[in-house]
């Protein structure tokens, strides 16, 4: 009699549950020590439901093949030499912003989702976060491949890990992540499984991958492709933990409701990159930022959190505040950018005339009135040999570690300016949703290390800036300033101008 | 204690890290140009607290922004000062530490008339 084939769903009962056991030598609370601190209350760890119903054997094979397929993508891109057949040389930036201040973001994920798969003491979230762990490392891994492709031929690319636990602008999504992976496993879940990986994602992968796809990056456009179905299965995981969290128990309600309110800010700020890399970056622009909030945020979120009201939970607070900023980070951020270039590990430039009339029409109520005579300016100081930089170190925000640039709600003509007293000193935020993330936890948030306050205190290799640049392990004059006069411009217009010979 | 923690004695642990005293003998001062949105936040220094307010603005606040066009036509007179949240008209021969600027004061100055490029606050 041959063996009957058993269903999926068996099939998954079989390999994820009853493999655990109540411990007898220890008492559960000693083996799974993390669970139950952050006040979070669960009666039943079986009601977990995981649609995707992956076990281990199927993850394999699946991954395999979908890999298989992106590495003969890769290979034909660098044998038919697919760097040379992007829209311009400047898109490489999207690339250098993307493997500094992203890639090393999926392998914080995937150290988070291990801790969570560890410490979570229900079968059903440890198997999920253990796979999402398995997939975050695929993804950085991936990531580093293709983009290794471009890292022989542009600058910015080579010492990204380094780079991402010093320099300045990369400690605000290192901080991000650092954030959610000391807090307990719960937070973590809610942080980066659910505020980032199912409120925010399409507002992090949408815009770099059809960025890629519309500037001619195959190789990128493929890694898309394939974390895509990985992205949907940690989209799943972050919806159900909310809804497990919440159908648990009633008193964990006001502690998911903080960190919904906490990460959707955190998340917000971090992807004011994305928002700059949109609007500035990408030289043929996809969306801008403020429709891609519309439809990702206030559509898609908006949709979610009435779903999601049935639990008494809200919409994040101060999600009114982002709204209202989706007007002017993309244009503060690249301000930000433009100034500090000479500290910036990629290269900046002003955008041209078409393009700002881009911008105008996109930001018909700001761009016009408050960021256009900046760049006009700056432009003019350019023609006349005098190129504007901002010669000092800005003033960052305690919490999230960027420069405090952002405007007055109501007042783009205004920087917000906020602070609090903690123990006798003084913190300053560049809004009211930074304060109140510190001021919910103080003791946390005044060991920030502010790269700013690092350089000042004499822990950044010195007190000059190439000292610094050289702590940073940044290539001065090749990796920073603008793109017009780098060597990565002169490499372009080379292979530009082999085209045009070829062609003749 | 309001973070919660998975060790109770969380607390003893703390590590402050801008504590003035990690400054060496500086204090950490913010300053900012209003309406010249072009410095695209405050800028940040170490600086003594012995310094004259006088020394500062020679020697901190105009070089460093002197590269906006708008700079030429700053009545030094006339400006506006607000140390923390206080309009104040500091007394220039006296330090910073006389005049109020604590570690991470900020200093904002006004320069009536002067509206960045074009008014547009840039």
């Amino acid at each position: 009699m041959t063996a009957k084939k058993l269903g999926l769903k068996q099939r998954y009962a079989h390999m994820t549950r009853g493999l655990d056991w109540e411990t007898s030598y220890q008492p559960m609370d000693k083996v799974f020590p993390y669970d139950t601190f952050e006040g979070i209350k669960i009666k039943d760890w079986s009601a977990w439901e995981d649609p995707f119903r992956l076990t281990m054997d199927a993850y394999w094979k699946f991954q395999a093949e979908k890999e298989r397929k992106l590495y003969a993508v890769i290979d034909a891109f660098a044998q038919n030499n697919g760097q040379t057949g992007v829209t311009d040389g400047r898109y490489a930036n999207v690339l250098k912003l993307f493997l500094t201040g992203i890639s090393p973001e999926e392998y914080q994920a995937h150290r988070g989702f291990a801790y969570a798969g560890r410490h979570l003491r229900g079968v059903g979230p440890r198997v999920a976060a253990q796979m999402q762990s398995l997939d975050e490392l695929r993804h950085i891994q991936t990531q580093i491949h293709t983009i290794s492709h471009y890292n022989k031929y542009f600058d910015g690319l080579a010492e990204f890990p380094h780079m991402h636990d010093r320099v300045w602008y990369l400690s605000v999504p290192k901080s991000f992540f650092d954030d959610a992976r000391s807090a307990g496993p719960f937070e973590f879940m809610i942080a980066i499984g659910f505020a980032f990986e199912y409120v925010l994602t399409n507002l992090l992968f949408v815009p770099f991958m059809s960025g890629a796809a519309y500037n001619g990056d195959m190789s990128t456009v493929t890694f898309g492709f394939s974390a895509q179905s990985d992205e949907s299965r940690h989209m799943t995981l972050g919806i159900e933990v909310i809804k497990f969290l919440l159908e648990q128990h009633p008193d964990n309600l006001p502690i998911v409701q903080k960190w919904v309110d906490k990460w959707f800010w955190r998340g917000h700020r971090v992807l004011g990159l994305v928002a700059m890399m949109m609007d500035y970056m990408l030289p043929k622009p996809v969306m801008s930022w403020k429709e891609a909030w519309e439809i990702y945020f206030t559509e898609a979120g908006g949709a979610l959190f009435q779903d999601l009201a049935r639990y008494g939970l809200r919409p994040p607070k101060y999600a009114d505040i982002a709204t209202a900023e989706a007007e002017h980070i993309s244009h503060q951020n690249w301000a930000i950018f433009y100034q500090y270039t000479h500290a910036a590990a990629f290269h900046t430039w002003l955008p041209d005339a078409k393009h700002m009339d881009w911008l105008s029409e996109k930001y018909p109520n700001t761009f016009d009135k408050y960021y256009r005579p900046r760049f006009e300016m700056w432009g003019q100081m350019a023609k006349e040999g005098k190129r504007f930089y901002n010669m000092a170190l800005p003033q960052l925000c305690q919490t999230c570690q960027i420069p405090m640039g952002y405007t007055e709600p109501g007042d783009p003509t205004t920087i917000c300016f906020r602070k609090t007293q903690f123990r006798g000193e003084t913190y300053h935020f560049c809004s009211d949703g930074c304060k109140d993330i510190f001021e919910a936890e103080p003791e946390k948030f005044a060991q920030a290390w502010l790269p700013v306050h690092q350089i000042f205190q004499g822990n950044c290799g010195g007190a000059t800036i190439p000292d610094v640049l050289n702590y940073y392990r940044m290539n001065v004059g090749a990796d920073n300033m603008d793109y017009v006069g780098s060597p990565d411009e002169k490499l372009w217009n080379e292979w530009q101008a082999d085209k045009i010979r070829t062609a003749v | 204690m309001s973070v919660v923690a998975l060790t109770p004695d969380y607390e003893k642990h703390i590590e402050f890290r801008d504590l003035e005293s990690n400054f060496h003998g500086n204090r950490v001062v913010y300053l900012h140009w209003e309406q010249h949105l072009s410095f695209c936040s405050a800028i940040a220094f170490p600086l003594p607290p012995s310094m004259p307010f006088g020394a500062f603005v020679e020697a901190i606040v105009k070089p460093h922004y002197n590269a906006h066009p708008d700079f030429e036509k700053i009545d030094w007179a006339q400006v506006v000062w607000m140390i923390d949240d206080e309009k104040r008209t500091p007394e220039m021969e006296k330090s910073l530490d006389e005049n109020g600027v604590k570690h991470k004061s900020l200093v904002r100055f006004w320069t009536p008339g002067l509206s960045g490029y074009k008014g547009s606050a840039s």
